[in-house]
């Protein structure tokens, strides 16, 4: 760079200085960026083509993939397992992710409050949430054992004889979903910090107007949250949909495939079974679901999800 | 919220006195307000309580119809046999090496990419963001058979490389975006004096960036540790050999072997937690600075 600063001479020197410190500077950004980028190409962007290349082949990995064309599509439309893999999945996200957001939000409102002590309650409302997911599902397992589980003893003790949870095909997915519900504290905390960033201001002008408790949370409290909500919503759904820890330590899919999830499917199809091409075509099925949900909900959210004007949104 | 509501109210009607004394701020309401935390409070803490009680019960006394919190007797047994029966230390091991690896690959690659993101202008900057942050909205699982026969393909089944060094490179989108939003936050000026004096933006980043960059990078290793301690989908498809298994995947392998023995079971179970909540406790701060800054969270 030095060199080329004394050939040119015809350009002022402050503007080559300046040219080639932007030269430099080019050179170091793509430097810097240049891992992530041999990542992505490396962790993402290949092993999708390849995967999608997959859905079209049969591959039983120790013998060579062989092109099968639209085999795997048939195979997946014909195959009851994904329709009940699907159907549980749909069953497990859409009660859980909208009972976790009213439980975080509601726990979330009551941790926001200035009263002493209010620091030990949020680590503790937060603590399931940092557990380790196989020692928390084994906890659970143990905690919903029909026989001498804590719930199943408490319940016992008022007189209700509960049901045998994870053991019953009607109570399984109800059982996973109470178990996941305790580690609602991931969601909680970033209703809390929307929460937080609410202006005390527009509580006061409400109250000025005469509005009680139910309508400031209405009126002011949801449409400055709902940005949180938003994400909360898409995250959780997300997540939900990939169960797949809980329904494997726990239920191993059973009883009567009534736990039976798209990703714990997907993971006996490929590493069970060892059905490569079919269990890409899992995979993207399961892809291109979220990724209808994420949209649909992105294009609903127009609706209902305030973002302030000028300002940062909270999400 | 509505102590002071209440009193921007009173204070509106009229500058009495009792605009101090807000519904809620009677002592009533207030132990109201303990009450309900404390209750929803022993309601979370339940599960660990029972956990802990479990472990210190002798064997076979778990099995009871009754809710005996306190052990009877109070013994250690399930703590020394959990050592015998299984190579549990070893299982720690293996979950720190790549828990540590993981870190180490993280904090480097991902700040780097996070400050040339944040600062440094350079051609498709933005289109590469752009890329970056998409994938934060990629289910995983789309990726996961084509990386297992990639690994496969290399050699590296039951080892543990398929675990450790994708976080060197790049760390992930979440982690790239973390830091870039918190080098946006650093004083423009502070490098300015450097550049100046003609230090290469790699110096830049070792001298300045980094030393003032330990909150951000405290949330890369609080948030790491706790996600790979737990991990169990990859260990899971890649580690097979009982002696290179990390703590998940041993443990689960447990509940296969000793399905019954509920001590063992919860004594595996709290002995595999200490770590995640010690961390989460020593470095809490930034841990939630992490999640509200990001506005994103764990599981």
């Amino acid at each position: 760079m030095a060199r080329s600063e004394r050939i040119d001479l015809a350009v002022p020197r402050m503007q080559k200085r300046h040219s080639s410190l932007m030269r430099q500077e080019a050179i170091y950004g793509l430097l810097f960026v240049a891992p992530w980028m041999l990542g992505f190409l490396l962790w993402v962007a290949g092993p999708m083509l390849f995967s999608l290349a997959l859905v079209f082949m049969e591959w039983k990995i120790l013998s060579p993939p062989r092109f099968v064309g639209l085999e795997n599509l048939r195979t997946l439309i014909e195959d009851p397992f994904v329709t009940t893999a699907i159907y549980n999945t749909a069953y497990y996200t859409f009660i859980y992710v909208p009972l976790r957001l009213v439980i975080s939000l509601g726990l979330a409102m009551l941790l926001n409050q200035q009263i002493r002590g209010i620091g030990g309650f949020r680590t503790l409302f937060y603590l399931p949430s940092v557990t380790p997911s196989v020692a928390y599902i084994v906890l659970w397992v143990w905690i919903l054992n029909p026989d001498y589980g804590l719930l199943n003893i408490l319940l016992r003790q008022i007189g209700i004889e509960g049901p045998r949870w994870l053991g019953d095909p009607e109570w399984s997915k109800p059982a996973l979903i109470l178990m996941d519900l305790w580690g609602f504290g991931s969601s909680a905390i970033i209703f809390l910090a929307a929460l937080q960033g609410v202006p005390e201001v527009l509580y006061e002008a409400a109250a000025l107007d005469g509005a009680g408790r139910w309508k400031k949370f209405l009126n002011v409290t949801l449409p400055m949250i709902s940005p949180a909500m938003l994400f909360n919503f898409v995250i959780g759904m997300i997540g939900s949909f990939q169960i797949f820890t809980a329904a494997y330590v726990a239920t191993s899919g059973g009883p009567v495939r009534s736990t039976l999830f798209l990703v714990l499917y997907l993971y006996t199809t490929g590493f069970h079974f060892f059905e490569m091409g079919y269990a890409s075509t899992l995979a993207w099925l399961l892809f291109l679901i979220v990724l209808a949900l994420t949209g649909l909900q992105f294009l609903g959210s127009r609706r209902w999800v305030y973002y302030e004007t000028g300002g940062e949104g909270s999400g | 919220m509505s102590l002071t509501n209440q009193m921007a109210v009173r204070n509106a009607v009229g500058p009495f006195r009792q605009a101090q004394e807000g519904r809620w701020s009677r002592p009533a309401g207030l132990v109201l307000r303990y009450l309900v935390l404390a209750a929803i409070g022993v309601v979370l803490a339940m599960p660990y309580i029972w956990m802990l009680s479990t472990s210190f019960k002798a064997a076979g006394k778990e099995f009871s119809l009754r809710p005996e919190l306190i052990p009877n007797p109070f013994v250690w047994q399930s703590y020394a046999d959990i050592f015998r029966l299984v190579p549990f230390l070893l299982w720690t091991w293996n979950s720190l090496v790549i828990v540590i690896l993981t870190i180490l690959g993280r904090v480097f690659t991902a700040s780097l990419a996070g400050y040339a993101f944040a600062r440094l202008r350079f051609p498709y900057r933005n289109v590469l963001f752009g890329v970056c942050l998409s994938t934060l909205m990629l289910p995983g699982i789309v990726t996961l058979i084509p990386e297992f026969i990639v690994f496969r393909y290399l050699g590296w089944v039951n080892t543990n490389l398929p675990l450790w060094v994708p976080a060197w490179f790049g760390g992930g989108a979440f982690f790239i975006f973390l830091c870039r939003q918190f080098f946006l936050t650093i004083p423009y000026e502070l490098e300015e004096a450097a550049k100046v004096d003609g230090a290469s933006p790699l110096t830049i980043y070792f001298r300045i960036i980094l030393p003032l960059s330990w909150p951000v990078l405290a949330s890369i290793v609080i948030f790491s540790f706790n996600w790979v301690w737990g991990d169990f989908l990859h260990p899971l498809i890649y580690l097979s050999d009982r002696n290179n298994m990390t703590l998940a995947v041993g443990l689960n392998s447990m509940v296969g072997m000793y399905a019954t023995a509920w001590n063992l079971l919860m004594a595996g179970a709290f002995l595999m937690s200490i770590p995640v909540i010690v961390v989460f406790f020593v470095g809490q701060k930034y841990f939630i600075r992490g999640v509200v800054f990001s506005g994103l969270a764990g599981r």
